[in-house]
């Protein structure tokens, strides 16, 4: 035990990355998505061509359209790659499954990429002389290291979110800890790795100008704006000024931002939107049955794509300007905050709060996007009680939403384990955490291990909600054979996308509310 | 991802204490969330290939567990260990006792109604197919969940009840860490869920036994270690040990003879209700045993490492004697070599010196019985697992080398990737931050300097073994060494647990029964 002691932040840290790089190791032969074809394309793409034809090429149906940060990214994980074979990174891609050497290659490159997420948490552990907080307990960092919904995502289903979340919480990293400018110029790299993320710039906006730029005097206060700005504009000119000399912008725009897309993807994220289409659907139901005559569009929400004509029945139609407007608006409470009272220790809430609105808001919000605020919200889960329940249910909540991605039988038992091993690692960790915070409730839990659940740990109506996972769980996998037979294949998405929206909508105005009030 | 990832993961926090030690956790749910992890890296291990996956004609032990699947399901019981037309023994016929053909009609039920095809009559031999392969890994999944795991959980239980060895206080800072290393044993998830056997039926069924005999619950015992051996024979390299331990017992109670037809009762029973179908003539029953007993298939197979393969280089074993003198041979070699801690159980039968003797008798039929495969291993393995508190050096070193004596079928398997990972994982558990792994005796530094050149020869073989060709004149030359160099280890930890079991006995009698360790 003595050893225990001796443990260094890096060093537990370092264990814990290890022990999720063998899992993702056992994870190299399961089922990967078209993402990784997407991949694979953009690391041939960006090792065969010149940055000139990068966003023109078009000899496969998945065109690069993530910004120039994450195009270099590629070109960096390409470079290795004709040591393992040179076939990989030749265009066109063919069409023939990956040999397993090619297979290990990709799913190790995100695996390495992952790396950048051990850098940022393993800073997030150690900091915090300047904010004057307690450490951050081991268990935070092993909530972000053992995500479940980070694994299935990244090393399943096959995307970098590892890295992208990495740069994330490395610019939070330097905002909690006042280096502001670190933490800005970081964030503009993250933007220019993944545009997504656009959602909480906001935030950013105005938490770095009110506690960066403000509060200094006026020529501090402008210098300050003018040396954000200049490092600000420099990551953007890296990334975009090559292409603006190729005159390709317009069309690096429309690969980035294809607004041709519907309000929904194909398979629906848990946000509001589900319960907007759902009420357009009732009250058609419910207007025909009164005698109105209403034009039903048909399937409109099940095929992803969605042209010009609006897809309600009855409610008005949604632009991506509603959208847009809406997401500012549930951002607002928060943007105030930020203005009036601007706080490093609570730059982590914010920014996590802005991720969460652009997902319940948003327009075509894809269902891995609720990764982006459960990640940073893990950081933070041990901080109290309160947000520990929080996010007990919330990252089940998240990583349940992401099940139908995974929909092959073979990784049926990977996903339902991952979940409940995460699930109840939380569990052991927040009780023994809290108990100990508590000496009563200590005392408690020394007489039964159940007590905490019971009085302090999980609600009552948590619990039943969560219970209710695993009805409609049961459901789609059981029942739904036995009464409907195959008919109605979309109803089980339909009610898991239904029942995580529920979860989401209270994860949000939870947040909400926390906000608001301190 | 959670993964895998174990429970002793210390906190820097609150110093000195893992997180969920010191606030207790409680420990329902740790010991579920350990099983979680257990299962977890069961079903990602199985997500690999079997042995033999698509290698016509003879395929591997995945095709055989299906071929008894098929012929239990559709012969009738006295055709099961006969060649008949429907059943050639040749092509993997049955030769495991009639527990495990049991166990097949049950699987084969249960495959049969889901997809007939994998295990119809002759047409279904050599039948692979993604479904077929998703179905039998689940029945490995279930039958470890329904065997293996409750008897760890319960073995774990009485170990920390019934008090081992050690004092109170380190049975309780090592509970999880001990449910963890019986649950998550390298070689057992390798060959179980990767290679593809039911081990964990037989191995669990003694676990069962084990607990019971730790708790008193003795004739259970009994008739669990019966049923044992009724699944695989080689639960026998177990029978000096249990048989030592109880007689030992009996001989100290009032009614010795009593206690001794006692156990004789339940264990004949077991066996007749196991062979009961076989039993209405001598000949059907000697049908039975004799596939059980291969003898023809000579003294070793491969590259184990045991005694009379590694020393076949010297003495051509095969060639100089008949099959009958090696059996005596064996069978004597064997004998002596279990004898020490047989005696010494009958002698001062305790909870401790049980777990030693079982680990000393089954590594002596492994390094000296007839017919011994590379996966026999895993018997040894599993009482070494059950002392990793006591003899935590012990156990990391022959866990690592009974891996590694099993690296060339991993490699023919296709199962390099999980073997890292697995491997990995081990090492992780093993030197978990705050972990109880390093406490015990110091090792001298000459011992310390042998045994780290073994493990950099290991090292250094299993790349050259993937890397570099053999010379042509010796194909197997890495092979052989591997088996030299997990021979040599595995003789120096028998003659130390050897020891160790006999100190046990003087060191009770001298300094009274608190000091085991």
């Amino acid at each position: 035990m003595a050893a225990a002691a001796a443990t260094s932040p890096a060093r537990a840290a370092a264990w814990a990355f290890a022990a999720a790089t063998c899992v993702k190791l056992l994870l190299v032969p399961t089922y990967r998505s078209t993402d990784f074809d997407v991949h694979r394309y953009w690391l041939a793409l960006t090792h065969a061509l010149p940055a000139r034809r990068w966003y023109t090429d078009a000899s496969s149906q998945w065109t690069l359209d993530y910004p120039p940060f994450f195009a270099y990214f590629s070109r960096l994980l390409a470079l290795p790659a004709p040591l393992v074979d040179a076939s990989l990174v030749s265009l066109p891609v063919p069409d023939a499954p990956p040999s397993f050497a090619y297979l290990l290659y990709l799913r190790l490159t995100v695996a390495f990429s992952d790396l950048l997420l051990l850098l940022s948490s393993v800073l997030l552990l150690a900091t915090d002389a300047l904010t004057r907080r307690r450490r951050r307990p081991f268990l935070s960092l092993a909530l972000v290291l053992w995500s479940p919904a980070l694994l299935a995502v990244d090393h399943v289903h096959f995307q970098y979110n590892g890295f992208l979340m990495g740069l994330l919480l490395l610019s939070l990293h330097f905002l909690e800890q006042g280096r502001d400018l670190a933490g800005g110029v970081v964030f503009a790299a993250l933007l220019c790795s993944k545009h997504l993320f656009l959602v909480a710039a906001p935030v950013y906006f105005v938490y770095l100008f009110r506690h960066y730029c403000c509060g200094r005097g006026v020529v501090r206060g402008l210098g300050r704006l003018v040396l954000m700005g200049a490092g600000v504009a420099a990551v953007f000119a890296a990334a975009f000024v090559p292409f603006l000399y190729y005159g390709q912008m317009q069309q690096l725009f429309n690969r980035l931002f294809p607004f041709g897309r519907g309000l929904c993807h194909a398979y629906w994220a848990p946000n509001f939107w589900v319960f907007y289409i759902l009420l357009d659907k009732i009250l058609a139901f419910l207007l025909r049955r009164l005698g109105f005559n209403i034009q039903i569009p048909e399937a409109s929400f099940t095929g992803g794509l969605v042209g010009n004509s609006s897809p309600f029945a009855v409610l008005p139609k949604v632009t991506p300007i509603t959208t847009f407007l809406l997401v500012i608006l549930a951002m607002s409470p928060c943007l105030m905050k930020a203005f009036s009272k601007p706080q490093p220790r609570h730059i982590i809430r914010w920014v996590s709060y802005a991720t969460t609105c652009g997902f319940m808001f948003g327009w075509h919000v894809h269902e891995k996007a609720s990764l982006h605020f459960t990640i940073p919200l893990a950081l933070i889960a041990m901080d109290s009680l309160e947000d520990a329940k929080h996010y007990f249910v919330l990252s089940i909540v998240s990583c349940y939403s992401l099940f139908p991605l995974l929909f092959e039988n073979q990784e049926y038992p990977i996903k339902v384990m991952l979940l409940l091993t995460y699930a109840t690692l939380m569990w052991v960790g927040f009780s023994s955490h809290f108990a100990a915070k508590s000496p009563q409730e200590g005392k408690k839990v020394n007489e039964s291990g159940s007590v905490v659940r019971k009085n302090s740990f999980i609600g009552w109506i948590s619990f039943s909600y969560l219970l209710g996972i695993v009805a409609i769980e049961l459901w789609s996998q059981v029942f739904h054979r036995y009464v409907f037979g195959s008919r109605f294949p979309f109803l089980p998405l339909i009610m898991v996308s239904l029942y995580c929206g529920v979860g989401m909508m209270y994860s949000w105005m939870w947040q909400l509310t926390w906000i608001v009030r301190h | 991802m959670a993964k895998t990832k174990k429970p002793r993961s210390s906190a820097p926090d609150p110093p000195a204490h893992l997180p969920w030690h010191h606030p207790p956790a409680p420990p329902i749910s740790t010991a579920l969330l350990i099983s979680f992890a257990a299962l977890l890296l069961r079903v990602l291990v199985s997500v690999g290939p079997y042995s033999g996956q698509g290698v016509a004609p003879k395929f591997g032990d995945y095709e055989a567990q299906r071929h008894w699947m098929e012929l239990t399901l559709h012969l009738p019981s006295s055709d099961w260990y006969r060649n008949t037309s429907a059943n050639d023994l040749a092509y993997w016929g049955l030769d495991y006792p009639p527990l495990s053909a049991y166990q097949s009609r049950l699987h084969g039920l249960l495959l049969n109604a889901s997809l007939p095809d994998a295990v119809a009559l002759r047409s279904s031999r050599g039948f692979e197919s993604p479904e077929s392969k998703l179905l039998m890994r689940w029945t490995v999944l279930s039958s470890d969940l329904m065997v293996f795991f409750p008897a760890a959980l319960w073995f774990v239980w009485v170990y920390f009840k019934c008090g081992v060895g050690g004092t109170g206080e380190e049975r309780m800072a090592g509970w999880t860490w001990l449910l963890a290393s019986c649950l998550i044993n390298p070689c057992l998830v390798l060959i179980d869920h990767g290679h593809f056997q039911y081990n964990c039926i037989s191995l669990g069924l003694t676990l069962g036994a084990i607990a019971g005999v730790l708790s008193g619950n003795e004739l259970v015992a009994a008739a669990l270690f019966s049923l044992s051996i009724n699944h695989k024979q080689m639960s026998l390299y177990f029978a000096p040990a249990f048989f030592g331990h109880l007689l030992g017992k009996c001989i100290k109670r009032k009614y010795p003879i009593v206690e001794v037809m006692k156990f004789g009762f339940v264990v004949l029973g077991t066996f007749a209700f196991v062979w009961w179908p076989f039993l209405h003539s001598y000949e059907a029953a000697m049908q039975v045993i004799s596939r059980l007993a291969p003898f023809e298939r000579g003294i070793y197979e491969d590259y184990v490492a045991n005694f009379w393969c590694s020393t076949s280089v010297l003495i051509k074993w095969k060639r100089l004697f008949a099959i009958k003198p090696l059996k005596l041979m064996s069978l004597s070699a064997t004998i002596l070599a279990f004898l020490p801690s047989l005696v010494q159980q009958i002698r001062s039968p305790s909870n401790l010196g049980f777990l030693y003797s079982l680990l000393n008798s089954s590594i002596s039929f492994y390094l000296f019985s007839y017919q011994v495969h590379e996966k026999s291993i895993l018997l040894p393995l599993l009482p070494a697992s059950l002392l990793a508190l006591q003899e935590p050096h012990l156990y990391g070193w022959l866990m690592y080398f009974g891996l590694f004596s099993m690296y060339p079928l991993i490699c023919r398997d296709h199962l390099l990737l999980q073997y890292i990972a697995v491997l990995g994982l081990f090492v992780l558990i093993y030197y978990s931050p705050g972990g109880s792994s390093k406490k015990g005796m110091s090792i001298p530094s000459g011992a310390k300097a042998v045994l780290s050149l073994a493990l950099l020869c290991s090292l250094l073989l299993q790349v050259l073994y993937l890397q570099i060709e053999p010379p042509k004149r010796y194909p197997f030359l890495f092979d052989a060494l591997m088996m030299f160099i997990c021979f040599s280890q595995f003789v120096i930890l028998t003659l130390y647990t050897n020891y160790k079991q006999w100190m046990l006995n003087s060191h009770s009698r001298s300094v009274g029964r608190k000091k085991d360790l």
